[in-house]
């Protein structure tokens, strides 16, 4: 997988190996150097990653062991502590082919939950066909899914990632991940756009005294799920090491295209993955658990550090989760080198939308979770959310005059004096 | 040629269908009724096909018209928004884009929204077919079927009585497996069958020694979960096709493609042609059909709805049920839960996500031709035109004026498609079983638009040509041309080498 997705960067970065070769604006600023800080904390990002994925896994070993009120709630706390680093990796996607492709196996969304564990029949569906609820991967040793017998007699992670995700080849199906490990410590959050997040008791891994069924399995699967979080994070820090192929993609490419990435993948996390998908849509379909991190009620935080992660890329500059800062040569200078008031209102309007999702993070750690300020009839929650969605596009807006500063991005077609002007549009 | 014998055929079984056929033809759609008689003086100056082939044609680099991307894009070559439209209404575009990329998950689950999946299904994500929004990957034929959808065509649809529009040129589905088959399927429930292509290398030898290698790819359906498929019921085997440009194929004027059908092949070129005629699922009135590779949606909208019904198990307005393809021989499908919410309206897809998607689908930009002036892809195009390849592949067309403001309306665009039905031969048909009634169907395929088939592979490097992807490169993509485009593909393959790499060239260019 890994040497077809290096065939692909490559047939990528040679295709138009043409483009922009006009001098560019900023040649006081050194773009590899930039380049050099953007992979650098890539590497620091993800490594903090793996290291909270770690601890989230010996969280769960002492649920595992030991089911009760502190170990699910220090699991809980590890899970939201893993949160924060990972999602501001996510400033990496849209533009590293390895991280998109890879992306799905950790942090794939949304959740096919009724696939996992037991999901409340009252929530789904005005059909009464119960039977159906229970045909999930814990209640079953022996699955049909995708028109094939599994054998799942044990739930280990090479059931989970080799036959369950990703099953269908192209797609991925959500039986692995953060949101994953996040359903089974948690459950389903039924208290649609009220207060309330899921409430899962920890006797549900509790072999002894179990409750919802099959607490040895789910016991089985989470451990599974947090081991293959870990893996898959160990796999991308190694893509951002030295020799990594990430890395790799990025240095050994066009200097020009690898800025360009940088400043797309901002704009495409901005406005389509987060203005978009993660938030508008909530709002649009009125839908309480069109967010983030449904069974947590923890959306606010990877909302919020989704937008951080952004700025980190642009300002190269990252600060790690022990404090220290990593930092070099960014974007941002280049920009500014270019066009001072450009980088500028590009910094403000990152700026804004931090403190716009520090907003929504405030009241939500002040009782008004998430999902209850995108609620059909609470105007002033949807407002605020409305606040960070504009920010969001303004943000996007700047990046997109940033491009046009540094003139990286555009195509050369030649001809364009020709008397035929092949360029011009007929009206 | 070949269509005055298969409507010669069809007479045979419903009398007097070839006068109805003619009459219906002759009542033409009207041309360009939105245009005045300067604007109709120069469009029509305008899209006549050039025989100057010393320098470009004005416009003639961007492909979309004002829309075009003039960006290096690579592996996001088809994933940009019409260049032209306002960043306010990039909104839509981008919330558009999320759902065509969004996983569906089996009902019932958390997200209400983004449940209803299946119980039989191909994809989880229409994205999963359109990679980057480009072709879907063909089978490799070691096991991995990729993204192939199998259409099932069962005999021909006479419920007009054969005298309608659609002179009962519809295909019926087949009568326990639907129209397509589904190899995937929620938890609990069965998938239809297992599908396996694998493929037979010939060699093609051109006179200067140059070799092709073709292969052929042959379909075998087992474990089919719900008992045999009807004998007549044919396989057409497809990969999703690229969504660059939609918007601005739905506004060619249907005027502009009647023109170009000639079934009675009277100018002699060997090609006919036929306009699909469909009944539009909104409007339940007859349009042409323009989308899909068998040109069987009148609508950006409808094949959308479409597709989310028979590839992902999804009811919208236009096709309510909410198993998808699940027919009535098919209880346990029928019976699972789905995912449509009373709050939410009653279709598991909401008209406002089906018009989202159908607004992103109808506004990825045409990217910009490349090397439009180089003497190499001058003389390729000089090739192409002269070899007759645009007797199909139609360069140019103006798109319909509109009323509204409307990104995709009066652009001069350059498909080269004629969005027609032609026969492409024996070697290109639907094949095992083949001798249904549906047969001559199975001969027919729309003409692919070409713009932006040169950046094919830097949008998916496994990508492959034609409608099954069976050709891996342009060469084999041309010499499996046959039936109406013989002529052209022979032409093709007496030229010598230059001749042949100036051609490609141009193609690429596109």
């Amino acid at each position: 997988m890994i040497a077809q997705l290096n065939r692909m960067a490559a047939v990528a970065s040679m295709a138009f190996v043409m483009v922009a070769s006009s001098a560019p604006a900023h040649a006081d600023v050194d773009g590899m150097a930039v380049l050099e800080t953007y992979v650098d904390i890539a590497l620091a990002n993800y490594s903090d990653a793996l290291m909270a994925a770690r601890k989230l896994e010996d969280a769960i070993a002492a649920l595992v062991a030991e089911p009760d009120e502190e170990t699910l709630h220090n699991a809980r706390a590890a899970w939201k502590a893993a949160r924060i680093p990972y999602q501001q990796t996510e400033a990496f996607r849209f533009g590293n082919a390895i991280v998109d492709d890879w992306e799905g196996r950790v942090n794939a969304w949304p959740l096919d939950e009724g696939l996992i564990d037991y999901v409340d029949a009252s929530y789904g569906t005005e059909s009464d066909l119960n039977g159906l609820y229970t045909a999930n991967i814990i209640a079953n040793s022996e699955l049909m899914y995708d028109g094939k017998k599994i054998d799942a007699s044990t739930i280990t992670p090479q059931l989970l990632a080799g036959q369950l995700h990703e099953i269908g080849g192209v797609d991925a199906n959500v039986a692995t991940g953060y949101h994953a490990i996040e359903f089974l410590l948690w459950g389903q959050d039924l208290n649609g756009t009220d207060a309330g997040a899921g409430d899962r008791p920890f006797s549900d891994f509790d072999v002894k005294n179990c409750t919802g069924g099959n607490c040895d399995r789910r016991a089985q699967y989470i451990s599974a799920a947090a081991t293959l979080l870990v893996d898959d994070l160990a796999e991308m820090v190694a893509n951002w090491q030295t020799d990594g192929p990430a890395r790799q993609a990025v240095l050994s490419g066009d200097t020009n295209q690898g800025i360009v990435k940088i400043l797309t993948g901002m704009g495409s996390l901005s406005y389509g993955e987060l203005a978009g998908e993660r938030m508008k849509l909530g709002l649009l379909l009125h839908d309480p658990e069109e967010e983030h991190d449904c069974f947590s009620d923890n959306t606010h935080i990877s909302h919020l550090y989704d937008s951080i992660g952004v700025r980190n890329v642009y300002q190269g500059s990252y600060k790690r989760t022990d404090g220290t800062i990593v930092k070099g040569p960014s974007v941002s200078d280049m920009v500014k080198a270019a066009k001072p008031e450009v980088d500028q209102e590009l910094t403000d309007r990152l700026n804004a939308t931090v403190v716009a999702m520090t907003s929504i993070a405030d009241a939500a750690e002040n009782g008004e979770a998430y999902d209850q300020q995108i609620a059909e009839n609470n105007e002033t929650g949807n407002a605020r959310v409305q606040v960070a969605v504009d920010a969001l596009v303004n943000q996007t807006r700047s990046i997109e005059r940033a491009v046009a500063a540094l003139n990286l991005d555009a195509l050369e077609i030649e001809g364009s004096d020709s008397l035929d002007n092949p360029n011009a549009v007929f009206d | 040629m070949r269509r005055v014998q298969s409507t010669a055929k069809h007479s045979l079984w419903v009398a007097g269908l070839f006068l109805v056929a003619q009459a219906i033809s002759l009542a033409a759609e009207p041309l360009r009724d939105d245009l005045d008689a300067a604007d109709r003086q120069r469009v029509a100056a305008v899209t006549a096909p050039t025989d100057d082939f010393s320098r470009p044609e004005a416009f003639e680099a961007m492909s979309g018209g004002a829309g075009t991307l003039t960006k290096a894009a690579a592996e996001r070559s088809f994933s940009h928004a019409n260049s032209h439209m306002a960043f306010a209404r990039r909104e839509d575009f981008h919330l558009g884009e999320a759902l065509f990329s969004k996983l569906w998950v089996s009902a019932p689950a958390s997200t209400q929204a983004s449940d209803g999946l299946g119980p039989l299904f191909n994809a989880r994500a229409c994205s999963s077919c359109h990679l980057r929004n480009g072709r879907g990957l063909p089978p490799d034929g070691n096991g991995d079927e990729a993204t192939l959808i199998l259409r099932l065509l069962g005999g021909l649809d006479f419920s007009d009585g054969g005298k309608g529009e659609m002179g009962g040129r519809i295909a019926t589905p087949d009568p326990v497996y639907g129209q397509q088959l589904q190899t995937r399927a929620v938890q609990g429930q069965q998938a239809e069958a297992v599908i396996e292509t694998t493929y037979q290398e010939t060699a093609f030898a051109f006179a200067d020694g140059t070799m092709a290698w073709l292969r052929r790819p042959s379909v075998q359906v087992h474990s089919l979960n719900f008992g045999p498929l009807a004998a007549e019921t044919i396989f057409s085997p497809r990969i999703g096709p690229p969504l660059h440009g939609l918007g601005l194929v739905e506004r060619i004027a249907p005027g502009d493609l009647q023109a170009l059908v000639d079934p009675d092949d009277r100018n002699g070129d060997g090609i006919s042609g036929r306009l699909a005629r469909i009944i539009d699922p909104q409007t339940g009135k007859s349009a042409p059909g323009r989308f899909g590779l068998k040109a069987s949606q009148p609508t950006i909208r409808a094949q959308t709805a479409a597709a989310f019904s028979s590839d992902i198990g999804l009811s919208t307005s236009l096709f309510p049920a909410h198993g998808g393809d699940c027919t009535n021989r098919q209880t346990a499908c029928k019976k699972a839960p789905h995912g449509a919410q009373a709050r939410l309206g009653p279709h598991e897809v909401p008209d406002n996500v089906l018009d989202l998607v159908t607004f992103f689908s109808g506004n990825i930009a045409v990217p910009a031709r490349r090397d439009v002036s180089d003497p190499e892809v001058l003389r390729g195009k000089e090739l192409f035109y002269r070899s007759g390849c645009i007797a199909c592949h139609t360069p140019k067309f103006v798109t319909r004026r509109s009323t509204q403001s409307d990104l995709n309306a009066f652009q001069l665009i350059w498909p080269y498609s004629d969005f027609l039905l032609h026969d492409m031969g024996p070697g290109l048909a639907d094949g095992a079983g083949g001798a249904g009634s549906a047969s001559e169907l199975a001969r027919e395929w729309r003409t692919a638009p070409l713009w932006g088939i040169g950046l094919t592979k830097d949008v998916s490097a496994q990508a492959g040509y034609l409608h099954d992807g069976r050709a891996r490169d342009l060469v084999e993509a041309i010499l499996w041309h046959g039936g109406e485009a013989l002529r052209a593909r022979d032409a093709f393959a007496a030229m010598k080498k230059t001749d042949r790499d100036a051609l490609l060239r141009f193609v690429r260019s596109l």
